[in-house]
């Protein structure tokens, strides 16, 4: 079927204060079309499916192979990356294909948002290990296969925003950090060296937007495209701020 | 010392930039860091197999950091410079430490050590590697360390901004470089920042051919800014294109080496059009063509050579079906090893819907790894020769200003954006190491090169401040003159013509008749250009713009690769010309300069001898049996 096309229905937005509105694009197939080559074809062919002429769609995107997080968004309403949204897969459930930006985040243009805040969480968490610099000074710590593999799967986080997106806790006006920043505290917490700020870490989780704001839904592991254990990890953190809380009782601290 | 007003520039926050940032921060010299993606999402995230470093097992083997040199050498067919080379291959042991030290998951061995793993052009285990997302583990320790000095203010990232151009005034002495012009890409603001040194670490232009194992943002056009302002290029000819990739209808997904590397087979059947299902296919009917052809280094031969032998079997008809495809076997390997590989295996699984595990895949060379790029040179001295050296040992001098600077004083460029350390062909898993160790070995060149300018008295506060206003206008022209154009050429159908012809004509196979007619076409490609329509002239958040813009310096850049490859009239690494099979010491024993020729438009090519102070050039057959 060479003439068959695919209906693209897009939810843009021109800047951050304009109110968003609704546009179809009609698309040729191919095989083994991905979201990322539809929004492609628009973006070299701007019209849309009823002939009018419109500007391209803007959205995020950089490896293409679902390793980097940049190009997550809401496909027929589900977060996930759009690279790895294989058109014929998302066909098989729905006629079309609709697409929104994520909403947890503030929307710079069309599916482009801004996920600074992410950022700006891991800095308020220490999310490093606190080297003595770049200077040669050995290797670090050894570890058991066991212990790489829990900490490998942690690393993964692409912080892409999926398991806050679906998270009921966390909202635009709050100041929740979510399920990937506690799971990265977790990963420094349980590296040796990473483990000497574990208590400023586990501080931060201790205040307003840290971890007792998680109601324990368990959303933001299902959709995890990186299968990282986050329920495991806030668990974990929750027993590791338990254990700090209480230490500091006795300390009088 | 630096003075405590003096800043550094740094575009690029892959590997190479982030190392760089975080080393010039612990001297306490503030950053200035610029990328067009958060940092954490640069393309480094992308790289899968390892990084090679000569370690303790290897060296008991007879391997040692000598050794690898010899390699990266011998890889590169010698058109490497040596002493770089050296200095690299001796640092490498202790960048893994470092890398260890900030926590990177790197995969153990049952003592608890890290664990190795075999990888091109080389018979020592000597790559270490975090699963099959080895890049992402790296990216993501540099980008924890980069945060801390955020966290202390020395470091200012500019996420989601584009490099325009590097700011230069030309003096009595000669070029010097004072900062860059960039572009918000959100608000679209353009503005001019200044700095007594600016890094570019950009990385590759994989773009430029279309669909490549590339992010999309490596499109070169940074590189081809600087060398349209001035900055030479070095060996522009010089492609990678990697044997085993899965072909897409965005862009090729690379299925690394380390497959290959933990025993991964590359076959074909032994009859042409032969249908069955690969499993169907009993072992005596298939066609282990590199093993049969290279029986020591089987696999595991350089990345062009495997490329080559992939690329010629399909053209003689033996491909998968009689297409463009040959199987990458990883079926036999056992579950602890196919472990190990789960990264790349999933993104096979995603993309294609077959599990790897299970059934054999199926993949086709692409344009993978930019070996040129802007030239840079280095100051070289002599070294005490080290254990397992074998003889004059020339490294580089530690600190030395003009290291990894290109010709343009104050302009210096890091990681795959330099032309430096892999020659012809880069060796697998030698260039997240090259991309940290210029970070971490040149970012206190780049702090001592600001002390020098301080004395010196030609400080970036000591230019009018008109000449950055006339920096920032200049780029402003450029957008209203794009905006404004009604030509009704269309950016994105010319970039997809230009990938195409790219591909044809100037990787694998480079034919002197197909290379004269690119060239040709890329003087139409010039003019339609300049044709071009934007389809979003708003100023706020445009990739159009951004992406249209790009698109005329990635012709240019096109075009220094093709003036080289069809000037380089012999066969070298990845430079492969039927028509002068052999490689050519005698003349070509040479760096490729290209300098932009302004007024015409075109680069001008000229060749620059390489001094060959430790290891003589020989044959690269890699023991190939006829
Ligand atoms: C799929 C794949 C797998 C690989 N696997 C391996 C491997 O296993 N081992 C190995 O050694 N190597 C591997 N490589 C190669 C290696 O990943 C790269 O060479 C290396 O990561 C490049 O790092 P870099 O820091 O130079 O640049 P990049 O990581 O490419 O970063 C470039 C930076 O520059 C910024 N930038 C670019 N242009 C502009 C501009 N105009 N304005 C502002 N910012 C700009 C980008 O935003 C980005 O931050 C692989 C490559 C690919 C494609
Ligand atoms: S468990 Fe629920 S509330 Fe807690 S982070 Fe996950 S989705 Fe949010
Ligand atoms: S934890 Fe998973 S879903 Fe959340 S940001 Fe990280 S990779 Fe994305
Ligand atoms: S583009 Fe990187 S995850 Fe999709």
């Amino acid at each position: 079927m060479p003439d068959r096309t695919i209906q693209l229905k897009i939810k843009r937005q021109d800047d951050q204060s304009a109110s968003p509105y609704w546009q179809t694009f009609s698309i040729p197939y191919r095989p083994n079309m991905n979201v990322i080559s539809c929004l492609q074809y628009i973006a070299a062919h701007p019209t849309t499916a009823d002939g009018t002429e419109t500007t391209p769609v803007v959205w995020d995107c950089s490896c293409l192979e679902e390793v980097c997080g940049a190009c997550t968004m809401v496909i027929n309403g589900e977060v996930r990356q759009s690279c790895s949204a294989l058109v014929d897969r998302l066909l098989e459930e729905d006629d079309s294909i609709k697409l929104e930006p994520m909403t947890k985040f503030p929307v710079v243009r069309d599916l482009f948002v801004d996920r600074s805040r992410l950022f700006e969480d891991l800095k308020k968490t220490q999310g490093w290990v606190p080297i003595d610099g770049l200077y040669s000074l050995g290797p670090g710590p050894w570890e058991s296969p066991a212990k790489q593999d829990t900490r490998y799967d942690l690393s993964r986080c692409m912080s892409c925003g999926c398991c806050l997106e679906v998270c009921p806790q966390y909202t635009r006006n709050n100041n929740f950090v979510g399920a990937a920043v506690i799971s990265q505290v977790r990963y420094f917490n349980t590296h040796p060296i990473g483990a000497n700020n574990a208590a400023e870490r586990l501080n931060a989780m201790m205040e307003p937007g840290g971890i007792s704001d998680c109601g324990n839904a368990q959303n933001c592991v299902k959709v995890c495209p990186k299968d990282i254990p986050l329920t495991e990890s806030i668990a974990d953190v929750g027993r590791m701020t338990t254990i700090h809380s209480i230490k500091q009782f006795f300390r009088g601290e | 010392m630096a003075s405590p007003n003096q800043r550094v520039i740094i575009v690029g926050g892959g590997l190479a930039g982030l190392g760089a940032a975080v080393r010039i921060a612990e001297e306490g010299v503030p950053v200035d860091l610029f990328s067009m993606v958060p940092v954490k999402r640069s393309h480094s995230v992308c790289a899968q197999g390892g990084i090679n470093a000569c370690n303790d097992v290897a060296r008991q083997q007879g391997y040692s950091e000598w050794q690898h040199m010899d390699e990266t050498l011998y890889g590169g067919d010698f058109l490497n410079h040596q002493p770089p080379v050296y200095e690299m291959t001796h640092w490498a042991p202790q960048i893994i430490d470092l890398l260890d030290r900030m926590g990177v998951p790197f995969n153990r061995t049952p003592e608890g050590r890290r664990d190795l793993r075999l990888f091109g052009g080389s018979l020592f285990k000597r790559t270490h590697f975090s699963g099959a997302t080895t890049g992402q583990q790296l990216l993501y320790a540099l980008d924890e360390q980069t945060r801390r000095q955020e966290a202390a203010g020395m470091v200012h990232k500019y996420e989601f901004w584009e490099f325009l151009w590097p700011i230069i005034e030309q003096t009595d002495d000669g070029p010097l470089c004072h900062g860059i012009v960039a572009q918000d890409m959100r608000t679209m603001e353009i503005k001019s920042f200044k700095a007594d040194a600016t890094v570019l670490a950009t990385g590759g232009c994989g773009t430029i051919f279309g669909k490549s194992t590339n992010s999309v943002i490596c499109n070169g056009a940074a590189a081809a800014r600087a060398y349209r302002a001035g900055a030479w290029m070095g060996n522009a000819e010089f492609i990678q294109v990697h044997p085993t990739a899965i072909p897409g209808e965005d862009k090729c997904r690379l299925m690394s080496e380390s497959a290959r590397g933990e025993g991964g087979r590359v076959w074909v059947p032994r009859k042409k059009d032969d249908d069955r299902a690969p499993g169907d296919i009993p072992e005596d009917e298939r066609w282990y063509f590199l093993e049969e052809k290279y029986p020591k280094y089987g696999n595991l031969v350089p990345r062009d050579i495997a490329t080559r032998e992939i690329f010629f079997m399909c053209q003689e008809g033996y491909g998968i079906g009689g297409g463009r495809m040959v199987y990458l076997d990883c079926t036999a390997l056992p579950d602890e090893t196919k472990k190990k590989l789960d990264g790349i295996f999933e993104i096979y699984e995603k993309f294609t819907g077959d599990d790897p595990r299970e059934i054999a895949m199926r993949i086709f060379p692409s344009v993978h790894y930019t070996m040129g790029g802007l030239w840079t040179t280095y100051s070289s001295e002599e070294k005490q020769p080290v254990h397992g050296d074998k003889g004059k040992a020339v490294g580089m001098q530690l600190g030395a200003p003009d290291n990894m600077m290109t010709n343009i004083p104050g302009l210096y460029a890091f990681g795959e954006v330099n032309y430096q350390y892999h020659g012809g062909t880069r060796l697998g898993a030698n260039a997240l190491l090259s991309c940290i160790f210029d970070g971490i070995f040149c970012g206190p060149s780049v702090v001592n090169y600001l002390a020098d300018r301080r004395e010196a008295g030609n400080t970036v506060d000591k230019v009018p401040d008109t000449f950055f206003a006339e920096a920032v206008e200049t780029e402003q022209k450029k957008v209203e003159h794009l905006v404004a154009g009604k030509g009704g050429e269309n950016p994105y159908v010319l970039h997809e013509e230009m990938g195409n012809w790219m591909t044809d004509y100037c990787t694998v196979v480079r034919d002197d008749a197909g290379m004269k007619k690119l060239l040709e076409q890329l003087q139409t490609w010039k003019s339609r250009y300049e044709n071009v329509s934007l389809s979003d002239t708003a100023m706020w958040t445009n990739q159009n713009l951004s992406f249209t813009r790009a698109l005329g310096d990635m012709i240019r850049y096109a075009e220094a690769i093709v003036v080289g490859a069809l000037a380089r009239t012999e066969s070298r690494g990845s430079h492969y010309r039927p028509d002068f099979p052999d490689r050519d010491d005698r003349q070509f024993q040479q760096t490729t300069i290209a300098s932009y020729d302004a007024e015409h438009d075109r680069p001008d090519v000229r060749y620059e001898y390489i001094p060959v102070p430790m290891v003589e050039p020989r044959a690269r057959t890699y023991g190939a049996v006829k």
